[in-house]
């Protein structure tokens, strides 16, 4: 079942209120990652209420397109899209990080709409890959989403799966980089340089779409333009802001683990208003 | 005595199971002329996968292919699968309790002239401490035909160790049934536990203890998890004292496992025949088991210090 196409002022105002879900849920559970959830919203609201063919009804029909997060830290996002599509109750959103709760600190199997735990970096690159090496085994025609986050990619096992994925020629196979610029220790060009980062895709054999992350239309033409590229998988290369959305968070590095105050949270979300 | 290769036996048995199920996925990371997957490679090119020499990729792409309902087989060297790609094998397959068997060769000291960087002796171990994983390790060609196939039915993660070397095929075992360990030979005097390529070195111990007049007790316990804990505590109710002999070190593997369960539930002399803090080194497999002490006559020696 594919999921209606809204317009881009609609995914505008659907990334808000995810936005508004991340802050309310974290500042409930005390702890999380505001910083690189709040970055990748725009690419997660247009990929899941215009892009994705899923059903949040049946979150197994085989048919679905596959989207898996490997920066796993970033759940919270996660969370909050599959809430907002239906997958189980927005009140669940509050119980995240507490004993007991299907939304574990890290993705887990437990919530609908999960296919795959994660949270050790660098393995998801993999994990998609496997999803799209099964879609060519079973001539199904649906597609993989992977989200990578721009510290993760310090991981080997990235090039790894970088390497294979072009190999096996995997252009049902469509990953996005959240390059915000920041990682927990600091700036990524501080801790651990990754430029040339398109060069470096490139090389890999992958075919790269560099883009304004927080930019709605070219958010949905990257989309668009993966689809079309066959014989090598593709990346779409989002240029976004950490903690994108909240004037105190964005761009600030302690943000990128420590849950909002109360306080913290009643200011943000007024600015989402 | 008949000698096979259980890596071979691996391979046929793959392309067997490929033939009955078209779900059955084989990857390696460029060993597969060694692990033998590369039989199942020429029958079945399109489900098989090499990924070179990138054991992570391997098993974190084995979790993707298992979400979409695949039974995949992952194999290449016992030290490169459990060491190299733990974190994967931990995050990525076991904790979400996949469909996939991890099938390595090479393990042990008798990978032989490669030398310690090659010998995996801490892969039951790694293996072990990890929620989910199931663990058998057949002690001879025919019993990895049917470890192979147990795998295959079963859903969840395991972890088969194989050896490099030809290895006798052991006579009389009954029939294999998975988590349940095998008593080879009848004894109240003393009693052996062991698996893989011990089997055979301690077969020879019981001949000649017995022809010594001690009766001693064979149990290949080909099923390391889960553990049949009721044969290893009716043999330490029933006899004088356990030997433990595993061609692996002697923390964290079957040794550390008998231990545990003897130790909380009743208590008997223990003695454990593995590696010592030691690192393996290269040589001929007969020559590294004199040095690190895993022949028949160690297993003997063994078992009079525990009737004395």
């Amino acid at each position: 079942m594919a999921y209606g196409k809204a317009d881009i002022k609609e995914l505008e105002e659907k990334a808000k209120q995810i936005r508004r879900l991340i802050i309310q849920m974290l500042a409930e559970a005390g702890s999380g990652h505001p910083g690189g959830s709040l970055s990748a919203v725009d690419l997660m609201a247009a990929l899941y209420f215009s892009v994705l063919q899923h059903n949040p009804k049946d979150p197994n029909w085989p048919e679905r397109d596959r989207f898996h997060m490997s920066k796993g830290h970033c759940c919270p996002l996660w969370y909050a899209v599959l809430a907002e599509s239906g997958y189980f109750p927005k009140e669940k959103l509050l119980t995240l990080r507490k004993l007991g709760s299907m939304l574990q600190g890290h993705p887990d199997r437990r919530t609908p709409g999960v296919d795959v735990a994660s949270g050790s970096l660098g393995q998801g690159l993999s994990v998609a890959l496997g999803m799209s090496l099964a879609a060519k085994l079973d001539r199904r025609n649906y597609r993989v989403y992977v989200l990578l986050g721009d510290g993760e990619i310090q991981e080997g096992n990235i090039w790894e799966a970088a390497m294979a994925s072009s190999h096996y020629k995997c252009d049902n196979l469509c990953a996005m980089l959240d390059y915000n610029g920041f990682q927990i220790d600091g700036k990524i060009k501080d801790i651990m340089n990754l430029e040339p980062v398109v060069a470096k895709w490139q090389a890999f054999g992958w075919h790269t779409i560099e883009i304004d992350g927080h930019n709605m239309k070219q958010i949905l033409s990257a989309y668009a333009e993966a689809e079309t590229v066959k014989g090598k998988p593709s990346i779409i290369i989002a240029h976004t802001v950490k903690g994108k959305g909240v004037s105190f968070m964005e761009n600030v590095v302690d943000f990128h683990g420590r849950a909002p105050t109360k306080e913290e949270a009643e200011k943000a979300l007024k600015e989402l208003e | 005595m008949e000698q096979l290769y259980q890596r071979d036996i691996y391979g046929k048995t793959l392309v067997e199971l490929g033939r009955q199920n078209k779900d059955i996925v084989v990857l390696d990371a460029d060993l597969s002329c060694s692990t033998r997957t590369r039989l199942f490679a020429k029958e079945f090119p399109g489900r098989f996968f090499n990924f070179g020499v990138a054991e992570q990729n391997m098993m974190a792409t084995a979790a993707g292919l298992a979400s979409c309902g695949k039974i995949v087989f992952a194999s290449t060297f016992a030290i490169f699968a459990t060491g190299r790609a733990w974190d994967q094998v931990r995050n990525s397959i076991c904790y979400n309790n996949f469909n996939i068997k991890i099938v390595a060769t090479h393990a042990g000291l008798s990978v032989g002239p490669d030398g310690a960087s090659h010998q995996a002796l801490e892969d039951i171990a790694l293996m072990r401490v990890i929620p989910n994983m199931n663990i058998i390790i057949p002690c001879d060609g025919p019993q990895t035909r049917d470890a192979v196939i147990a795998a295959a039915n079963t859903e969840g993660p395991f972890y088969i160790r194989l050896s490099r070397p030809k290895v006798p095929t052991i006579e009389n075992k009954g029939d294999f049934k998975f988590g349940k360990a095998e008593v080879l030979t009848q004894g109240d005097d003393v009693a052996i536990i062991a698996c893989g390529i011990m089997i055979p070195e301690a077969l020879t111990a019981v001949k000649n203890l017995l022809e010594k007049g001690i009766k001693a007790r064979l149990i290949n316990i080909h099923t390391i998890r889960p553990l049949d804990s009721q044969v290893l505590l009716k043999a330490a109710r029933e006899t004088r004292g356990i030997i433990v002999c595993e061609e692996h070190t002697v923390i964290g593997g079957l040794s550390s496992a008998v231990d545990e369960i003897v130790a909380e539930n009743h208590p008997t002399k223990v003695i454990r025949l593995g590696v010592k803090n030691r690192f393996g080194q290269s040589g001929e497999p007969a020559d590294l088991l004199k040095e690190y002490n895993l022949t028949s006559a160690d297993i003997e020696k063994a078992a009079f210090a525990i009737i004395s």
